[in-house]
């Protein structure tokens, strides 16, 4: 049998049959829905209960009892005395009360005041605030004798309509998407890097600190080691994040079951603060209808083919990398920390670009990023995102993968040759110089 | 006797210091071979350029009558490093199978073996332990189980009983008796004397990454010896002075003699046997290893290795 694939198998059977594994593959994502289905239990809660009554003595509001804005309710009533409402306040019947007096004047700049318990929240105050505001913009338009149609028209916000070269239409909602889908992919990745890259370097420390790593480089090549190494963990991760996936997937579906009252607000969560803009985006434009149709014109076959395509490249990419800094040091786990630097800053850098490239994934930047080996798996993915040739052209995604590809065979050409000497290396910390040289030593 | 290794003209050079200078040595099949040296003097180098674990930077292996080709040859030789490791979460069991089959055994076979030796070492019943549970003696006795499982030609042991109590210790030793009367090759290296002096029947000696001695036990005794002999008489001679030796210790009636060059055992016989005086005992001192080894590696003024610059 293939001694690599020996390797790879140990590799992946002694991980995947931990406990921890299992814990972590299916508690993680339970959690983590969990987690939402309260924060979304919470907001829904406090919307409901926001209850604001105008006592009208300026007759500015003569026909309307009851209005709806948003998640406030105002209650427009004529003959109560305050003291009845400050008494409704303190039962928490109303959260509190609007006077207008009779010599107020529509059009002028007087303020009122808004009488209520202590607490109300900053967004809720935000909230009150505005549709109160629209409520009284309302009244004023009225006021001016204005027609329905004339009052729909200035309030009306859809007065530009984003379109492409190519005359597809580019609405907000479709951008939004993008935005969210790009910025998830690109984070997950970097996830990915970290989470797998160090599991690597902490496998290869045990082996050297056990000194077994001698004992089997007396029977197999070092660099056929640390390839099982490598792609034993790689498949660690690839059943792990399928099955996160699944699972989140699985659950969100099932959270508007879970809330129904809520089917219209929840079906696209919050997941990511991406998904955040597109659900904002999503409210202006009035609909899930749209969201949908902006899911529907991006191409998930591709962005799920490029999602696998960069996750393999960069995990292989930055994972031989994090294997020789693992074969170099020595007891002392700290050591790691210092000689790790130069791997994990490109990951964050690459982290900052893509938060750029998600909003303008043509910027000069992006275009760096999506191709320097280092940077590209994150920044692809937000660029990717965007679609071709929208988000990239599709030369520069096969010039990209090219390089990817190249990238990772010479990291991993240098990373087998540090990693062949640093593993049977004691003793103090090696220097970057040290390390330099090792990589030329012949044979 | 043939050679199944046979080392020419070594070297490995390292950034600080000159590890193997230029050693060349030869291993006869069937022998148990004792490779020596203070710390630091480049046995672990040596052995793991044989183990294929580094190559030289100059130099020959010729292993088995052929160039030393390690992709091949690994499984031909089974190596117990000094530092000894397994994994310490692994089920021995599948430790002991896994080693087998990264050595290029098949499943079947590697089992089979495995329940052999696990079974005359008295090891049946740690199958689904782990490495953790184990003492440093037992985990000591996994890892020899684990370097001869596969019945290499040559076995090469560094510092093997480092741990070990006299028991296991002698199970151990037998199973090396065993091996090598099998016709498997045995290389021991180790700074323990006594051991090298019961067991091996060859040795080379290593110093500051060069070979300063080589031969059989019993040749080596005979270049050391230094004409020392032990006398014993059932009562005190009269006379003690004579030109062929000098007393270099006394105690009772027994003496230990220093026979000056020119002369013979005899010569000293004769003198005593003329006076009224009963020889007893009279034998050859011959030096311990432990004494050559002493004196050589301090001849070169280097117990330990200073740091070098090398061009």
């Amino acid at each position: 049998m293939n001694k690599t694939f020996l390797i790879a198998r140990r590799e992946f059977l002694s991980r995947v049959q931990k406990k921890t594994f299992l814990l972590t593959t299916i508690l993680l994502p339970l959690l983590i829905f969990g987690f939402y289905a309260l924060i979304i239990y919470f907001s829904v809660k406090t919307g409901d209960n926001i209850q604001i009554a105008i006592i009208d003595h300026a007759h500015i509001m003569n026909d309307i009892s009851v209005k709806q804005k948003g998640d406030i309710q105002f209650h427009v009533l004529k003959d109560v005395s305050v003291i009845d409402l400050d008494k409704q306040i303190q039962q928490k019947k109303i959260t509190g009360y609007i006077l207008i007096p009779e010599q107020y004047n529509i059009m002028g700049f007087d303020t009122l005041s808004l009488k209520s318990d202590k607490s109300i929240g900053l967004l809720t105050r935000d909230k009150i605030q505005k549709n109160f505001s629209d409520l009284l913009e309302e009244k004023r338009l009225m006021a001016l004798n204005l027609s329905k149609k004339q009052i729909d028209s200035i309030q009306n916000a859809n007065t530009l309509q984003f379109t492409s070269l190519e005359g597809k239409k580019d609405s907000d909602a479709k951008a939004g998407v993008s935005y969210g889908v790009g910025y998830f992919s690109g984070f997950l990745i970097y996830i990915i890097l970290f989470i797998y890259g160090t599991m690597v370097m902490r496998g290869v420390m045990e082996e050297k600190m056990n000194r077994i790593a001698e004992v089997i480089v007396s029977s197999v090549k070092p660099f056929k080691l640390m390839m099982g190494k490598i792609t034993g963990i790689g498949a660690v991760g690839l059943v792990q994040f399928i099955i996160w996936i699944v699972l989140v997937l699985g659950l969100t579906m099932l959270l508007p079951l879970i809330f129904p009252q809520l089917a219209q607000q929840t079906s696209n969560l919050p997941m990511q603060p991406g998904a955040m803009q597109a659900a904002a985006s999503m409210k202006n434009n009035g609909g899930i209808h749209e969201v949908m149709a902006g899911l529907s014109t991006i191409n998930f076959p591709l962005i799920i083919g490029t999602f696998i395509f960069y996750f393999l490249g960069g995990y292989l990419l930055y994972a031989s990398l994090f294997a020789a800094v693992g074969s170099a040091v020595n007891e002392d786990p700290q050591d790691a920390q210092s000689l790790l630097l130069p791997i994990t800053m490109p990951i964050i850098f690459a982290m900052v670009i893509m938060t750029k490239a998600v909003n303008d994934p043509n910027s000069s930047i992006a275009v760096f990023g999506s191709m320097f080996p280092l940077t590209s798996p994150i920044v692809m993915m937000a660029r990717i995102a965007h679609g071709i040739p929208e988000g990239v052209p599709l030369w520069q995604l096969l010039v990209s993968m090219a390089l990817l590809v190249g990238g990772f065979l010479a990291t991993t050409w240098l990373a087998a040759k540090i990693y062949r000497v640093g593993i049977l290396m004691y003793g103090k910390k090696p220097t970057w110089k040290e390390m330099w040289k090792w990589a030329f030593i012949k044979n | 006797m043939s050679a199944i290794l046979q080392l020419q003209h070594l070297k490995k050079y390292y950034a600080t210091q000159k590890a193997v200078d230029d050693i060349s040595f030869e291993i006869g099949a069937g022998n148990i071979f004792g490779l020596l040296g203070p710390n630091g003097a480049g046995k672990t180098t040596l052995l793991r350029m044989i183990t294929g674990i580094i190559y030289p930077d100059e130099g020959d292996i010729i292993f088995d009558g052929k160039p030393f080709n390690p992709m091949d040859d690994t499984i031909k030789i089974g190596y117990m490093p000094e530092e000894r490791g397994l994994y310490k979460k692994m089920k021995i069991g599948e430790q002991a199978l896994y080693l087998a089959q990264l050595k290029g055994l098949s499943r079947s076979e590697a089992l089979s073996k495995i329940r052999f030796w696990f079974k005359k070492l008295e090891m049946e019943s740690w199958w689904n332990k782990k490495v953790e549970d184990l003492s440093k003696g037992m985990s000591q006795k996994l890892q020899f189980v684990t370097t001869v499982l596969h019945e290499p030609k040559l076995i090469i042991l560094d510092e093997p009983f480092s741990g070990l109590d006299p028991v296991n210790a002698n199970l151990i030793k037998d199973e090396i008796y065993r091996l090598a009367q099998q016709g498997s090759t045995v290389v021991f290296s180790t700074h323990r004397m006594e051991q090298v002096e019961e067991i091996c029947n060859h040795i080379v000696l290593v110093n500051l990454g060069k070979k300063i001695l080589d031969g059989k036990v019993q040749d080596i005794k005979q270049q050391f010896k230094q004409h020392r002999f032990n006398i014993a008489f059932d009562s005190t001679p009269e006379q003690l002075t004579h030109p062929s030796f000098e007393v270099l210790q006394q105690k009772n009636n027994e003496y230990t003699l220093n026979i000056h060059a020119g002369f013979k055992s005899n010569d000293v016989l004769q003198f005593f046997i003329t006076q009224h005086v009963n020889v007893v005992a009279f034998n050859e001192i011959l030096p311990s290893l432990n004494d050559i080894f002493i004196r050589l590696v301090e001849s070169t003024h280097s117990a330990a290795r200073s740091f070098q610059t090398v061009e």
